[in-house]
């Protein structure tokens, strides 16, 4: 399918706050909406002058029928000003961008998130509940890692996507006591799903998902996972946002950001 | 009305250019405008051999502003002849091909090469670090006098001298461009900064410094294009920070037959297409009938 990227400006539904400084902006997007796959973006003009000059990357964090969902945490100055954006406003927005997750209709699903790498994998839950819904015997299990038990989001819509959902939280107040890569582990250690075909996908920092890497790597598994760098353009134009791969540098705008966690170094 | 401009034997139906390292190769726009709407496109920086370029983080955000620092990330002279420049004619509009190299014997031949491929106009990016004295060439106007000369003499091809505005008299640079047969000099490249991030103390970016660009150099960079075109007789092709129009214009009516549009691209992809419109309508609106008539139209009382 060629692939069409959207420009316009769009309205916003809503910008509510759902934590401590973590968002849900509803954007009514329709043709932007009907394009998206799990794990693709969008480019956000956050405000019409200079400050800030760059559009901000957000990655599609769910879409119901004409609108998409931005999960969000205010931590700069783009990031700041879209908090305070209410409905009714306006935003220049672009996207769908990137390539998404390649979803895979395998036995097991195991999603794992660390913190905002949340974001994407709503999306995918509910996207992957579609196919499991053709394959009764599907399971998609949800690792959720998370700081503290105030930093864990997003649990109501993986339930609801039937997913089954195991918290980690760095300081053990809700869980398992440690990182989401070792709850991950313990979980492989069941080994109904390294008998059976399972895809991981998963969304973090960066040295969350080179850990991710080796440990699917060491027991045979594969692992999808979507990385984030500083971007300026989005669509390949800048070469700004180079990830380094096995392969030499790769975009995380245009050949990610979903790559196999194998291609990672 | 006319908006036609020359840059040597290069005629672009209106004057307003993408720069390079801002579009791609015109391919990644296709979904915002039609290339033939817009005068000309310059690509990417080419190099005689691929490079891998810089460390990330590549680019930070600064006030009005970004630095980059890609570091002529690009695969090399024979892919771009095999495979980008074979895609220019369905683009509709003149392709500027930049390109870069460490003497002036490799821009020569970087440019015969493209001559031969069917590439009609080159843009020499003369910001790149000379390896023999460490500084950029066009930091030196004898080292950009022997690069621009041993192009002339290489290829038939109209030539832009892209001139960084890192010196302290940019004038001399394009006079020693202009000697050695430049068409046309576009200025000016990014200015080279810095960031830190003051948590780690680490530089924001893998190769400490890198070039600032967008609405924050613009005021330098217009000041600059007024010296350098009233001292050579070549056109001058004027960038630095233009977000609109009028922007444009000041850098027209400054001197410039030509602006190109470098970091708005990232912001509104459709820049370029909307200060075409804008020119015209500003030219419909002062019954300007040619686009000459404004060029370096500056009034001082």
């Amino acid at each position: 399918m060629k692939k069409i990227i959207i420009q316009e400006k769009i309205k916003i539904i809503s910008n509510s706050r759902v934590g401590r400084n973590h968002f849900r902006l509803i954007l009514c997007a329709k043709r932007i909406a009907s394009l998206s796959i799990p794990g693709q973006f969008i480019e956000v003009r956050v405000a019409e002058g200079y400050e800030p000059l760059l559009r901000r990357p957000f990655s599609i964090h769910h879409v119901k029928g004409p609108n998409i969902e931005i999960f969000y945490q205010a931590i700069g100055r783009g990031t700041e000003i879209l908090s305070r954006k209410k409905a009714g406003e306006f935003l220049d927005v672009i996207g769908p961008l990137g390539k998404g997750f390649s979803i895979l209709n395998t036995q097991y699903s195991i999603l794992v998130a660390g913190g905002m790498g949340v974001a994407p994998l709503v999306f995918l839950a509910e996207k992957l509940k579609e196919c499991k819904s053709k394959n009764a015997k599907c399971k998609i299990v949800v690792l959720l890692g998370a700081k503290t038990k105030n930093h864990i989001f997003c649990q109501k819509e993986f339930k609801k996507a039937g997913c089954d959902v195991k918290i980690s939280t760095d300081d053990g107040s809700s869980g398992f006591g440690g990182r989401v890569t070792d709850l991950l582990k313990s979980v492989l250690l069941n080994t109904q799903y390294l008998i059976l075909n399972t895809q991981i996908y998963a969304c973090g920092p960066k040295p969350m998902l080179k850990e991710i890497g080796g440990i699917v790597a060491s027991c045979g598994l594969a692992a999808q996972v979507s990385l984030e760098e500083y971007m300026a353009c989005g669509i390949g134009a800048c070469l700004g946002c180079a990830a380094q791969t096995k392969s030499g540098y790769k975009y995380v705008c245009k050949d990610g950001p979903v790559f196999k966690a194998e291609e990672l170094t | 009305m006319n908006t036609e401009i020359f840059l040597g034997a290069l005629r672009l139906k209106n004057p307003v250019l993408a720069a390079s390292g801002t579009f791609g190769y015109g391919e990644e726009f296709k979904d915002f405008l039609k290339p033939k709407d817009i005068g000309a496109i310059v690509t990417k920086t080419i190099t005689f051999s691929p490079r891998q370029g810089n460390l990330p983080p590549r680019i930070t955000e600064t006030a009005a502003g970004m630095l980059n620092s890609i570091g002529l990330e690009n695969k090399g002279l024979d892919d771009f002849i095999k495979n980008k420049a074979p895609g220019f004619r369905k683009l509709k509009t003149p392709v500027i091909v930049s390109i870069a190299g460490d003497s002036p014997r490799e821009y020569g031949e970087l440019a015969k090469k493209l001559c031969a491929a069917g590439i009609s106009a080159i843009e020499l990016n003369l910001s790149c670090p000379n390896l023999k004295n460490s500084k950029l060439i066009s930091q030196d106007p004898k080292t950009t006098y022997e690069v621009v000369k041993a192009v002339r003499k290489a290829a038939k091809a109209a030539i832009i001298a892209k001139l960084t505005p890192n010196v302290t008299d940019i004038r001399e640079i394009a006079i020693a461009a202009e000697e050695a047969g430049a068409d046309s000099v576009s200025l000016v490249n990014t200015f080279l900064g810095m960031g830190i991030d003051v948590n780690t103390r680490r530089p924001r970016l893998g190769n400490i410094t890198g070039g600032l660009s967008g609405p924050a150099i613009k005021p330098i960079a217009l000041r600059m294009v007024w010296e350098t075109a009233g001292v050579v007789k070549i056109p001058v092709v004027g960038m630095g920070g233009i977000m609109t129009a009028d922007e444009a214009l000041e850098f027209i009516i400054a001197g410039a037959s030509a602006v190109e549009i470098g970091t708005a691209n990232f912001i509104e992809p459709k820049t370029s297409l909307n200060v075409v419109s804008g020119i015209k309508d500003y030219m419909r609106k002062n019954k300007i009938k040619d686009i000459k008539e404004l060029i370096g139209s500056i009034r001082y009382k």
